[in-house]
């Protein structure tokens, strides 16, 4: 794992964005992004349905190639690396930055070999066993699977299945793990649990989340992003950051009416 | 609603007796239609087994291994036709299975434009439509020629190895085996296609998402995904090969004995048979083709079971 994206210098912000204009064919999903992601910080994006913050998200670990009319205009850096330069191996940048989806995806395999997945397609050398342990630990999901972990992991319940969605990602020893709504089928105590986990996740990785609860966000982030959307005269509709701060400014005061509108609950 | 308080008008919530009679009617009528299909089978089942009944009674299980079948004598054995029913269904399966998977992989993916790719579906799906008359002309006047230097080959240089051990004849196991792959192929595809784009796409988002190359997810996660669909597939193909007649007929060269475990000789299949003499068999005969029919029977079931078995043991819960 000699590559590109691991010699990048590392600098205290992970990812950086300067003017970014995400497109699917002629439609312009979002523009004019420019935001600082700090190292060991969880960062929200908040906002309306549809405003594009599930595609901005998946900019950043390049999942968005899976689509063939997405593009983008304008740059994200990865440290001080441009992520989306021509020598860029998208599957090497989801190497370093995990991702637990919205909907629990265990693989209908047993809990060990979800757990094992990632590591395997690495070529991981050391001990299994000891890693697997280690996830499901960091997951807090040790203590109810250690028992069964030959069980399949669909069999798990729902939030047992979203945490060891995160034991998985955390497994490849990502740099970044981005979550895109990762409670919003969650019962309550679950989305507790998941939400603790997150304080204890963010001293070894940076963590960026979508979530549609600002209960969530206030709770669990350092930095918000709160994004809108506005219709052109087409009705295209294009999502665009409103305001970025850190959580308690975005929450407690801040600088732009829509912000505050959309916090206090009057609109979205 | 909790706010109107006017009763004088309540909502008619009573169903009228004719909707009921339709919805009973509409159970009844089904249930009937379902158990006349099982009666259906059992029937058939009888049927044959009842007229196969003086065959059983005089050659017993002795049938499933003698190869003597001999309407003069009245000695009668299906070890080679259920041996060429076997041989014949594992060819095209072994010739089948990777290249049906394969066109399933290629035709679920994203590899092509639409455009492209749907003609492609379409026109692999065509093949199960050919009649099979078609394909046995096709297998006289086309693959036999094409395939006999190469059986001869075989032969010449490879003839140590018992399944090569006699020179082609022209029609043989080997030409019936191929065609039949041919045949089952666009079944293969087409349910196997069915099953990998049946997998989820958060699946195919969580294997991505971790790093996993196309071809990684492709082999460790939508194919075992989708292994009980492709399995069911398998083995409706291998049903659909064991039964076929009439190319099998005019491809396998209907040589009643069995002398070598050569696919390159003639040889006969259960339902080749059963086409090349019930038009003129008569006495034991019949009972001996339908003991014949009742072990082609028998056999389907133990594949149907089997696939049966070998789907639930290793479906993978979605």
């Amino acid at each position: 794992m000699t590559s590109r994206l691991q010699s990048a210098r590392q600098t205290d912000s992970v990812f950086h964005t300067e003017d970014l204009n995400i497109y699917y064919g002629n439609f312009l999903a979002v523009r004019d992004l420019s935001i600082d992601i700090a190292k060991n910080s969880i960062t929200a994006f908040i906002g309306p349905s549809g405003c594009g913050k599930s595609t901005v998200l998946r900019c950043f670990n390049r999942l968005n190639d899976l689509i063939k009319s997405f593009h983008i205009k304008g740059k994200i850096y990865y440290h001080d690396q441009d992520l989306y330069a021509s020598e860029i191996d998208p599957v090497e940048v989801r190497r370093q930055v995990g991702m637990v989806f919205q909907k629990p995806n265990p693989f209908p395999k047993s809990i060990y070999d979800n757990i094992a997945f990632g590591p395997r397609l690495l070529g991981y050398k050391g001990d299994m066993d000891e890693l697997v342990e280690q996830s499901l630990k960091q997951a807090a999901l040790w203590d109810d699977v250690k028992d069964k972990l030959k069980a399949f992991g669909t069999d798990l319940s729902g939030g047992q299945q979203q945490r060891l969605c995160i034991a998985r990602a955390i497994a490849v020893q990502p740099d970044v793990i981005l979550m895109d709504e990762p409670c919003s089928a969650l019962d309550p105590i679950s989305t507790l649990k998941i939400e603790d986990l997150l304080q204890e996740l963010k001293e070894k990785y940076t963590i960026m989340i979508v979530t549609h609860n600002m209960q969530q966000a206030s709770r669990a982030s350092d930095y918000t992003a709160f994004f809108n959307v506005e219709a052109n005269s087409k009705g295209q509709r294009t999502g665009y950051v409103v305001e970025y701060d850190r959580t308690e400014a975005i929450f407690q005061s801040p600088k732009e009416q829509a912000t505050q509108a959309y916090v206090s609950g009057r609109f979205g | 609603m909790a706010s109107t308080t006017d009763h004088s008008s309540p909502m008619n919530r009573k169903r009228s007796a004719a909707t009921r009679l339709i919805d009973d009617g509409f159970v009844w009528g089904t249930t009937a239609i379902a158990i006349a299909v099982g009666l259906l089978l059992a029937v058939i089942a009888l049927q044959v087994g009842e007229d196969a009944l003086p065959a059983i009674q005089k050659f017993g299980l002795g049938f499933l291994v003698s190869n003597r079948w001999s309407v003069i004598d009245g000695e009668f054995g299906a070890l080679t036709q259920i041996y060429g029913t076997l041989v014949t269904s594992f060819i095209a399966l072994l010739i089948a299975v990777p290249i049906g998977v394969g066109v399933a992989i290629f035709l679920s993916e994203d590899f092509l434009p639409p455009r492209i790719k749907q003609p492609i579906v379409f026109l692999v799906e065509l093949l199960a439509a050919i009649p099979s008359v078609v394909y046995g002309l096709w297998g006289i006047f086309v693959l036999i020629p094409f395939l006999s230097p190469i059986g001869i080959w075989l032969n010449a240089n490879l003839g140590w190895i018992p399944l090569f051990s006699t020179a082609p004849a022209g029609p043989g196991i080997y030409a019936a085996g191929l065609v039949l792959a041919i045949m089952i192929l666009p079944i293969i595809a087409a349910i196997s296609r069915d099953a990998m784009v049946a997998v989820p796409a958060e699946l195919r988002q969580a294997a991505y998402g971790l790093g996993a190359t196309r071809w990684e997810t492709i082999f460790q996660i939508l194919l075992p995904a989708g292994f009980s669909g492709i399995a069911g597939g398998v083995m409706l193909a291998l049903g659909r090969a064991m039964g076929e007649t009439m190319a099998v007929t005019m491809l396998i060269g209907n040589s009643n004995t069995i002398d070598s475990f050569s696919i390159l000789s003639q040889g006969s299949t259960v339902s080749s048979l059963l086409a090349n003499q019930f038009a003129e068999a008569g006495g034991l005969q019949v009972s001996a083709l339908m003991y014949a029919a009742l072990v082609l029977f028998g056999l389907t079931l133990v594949v149907n079971v089997l696939a049966e078995i070998v789907v639930r043991r290793f479906s993978l819960k979605l």
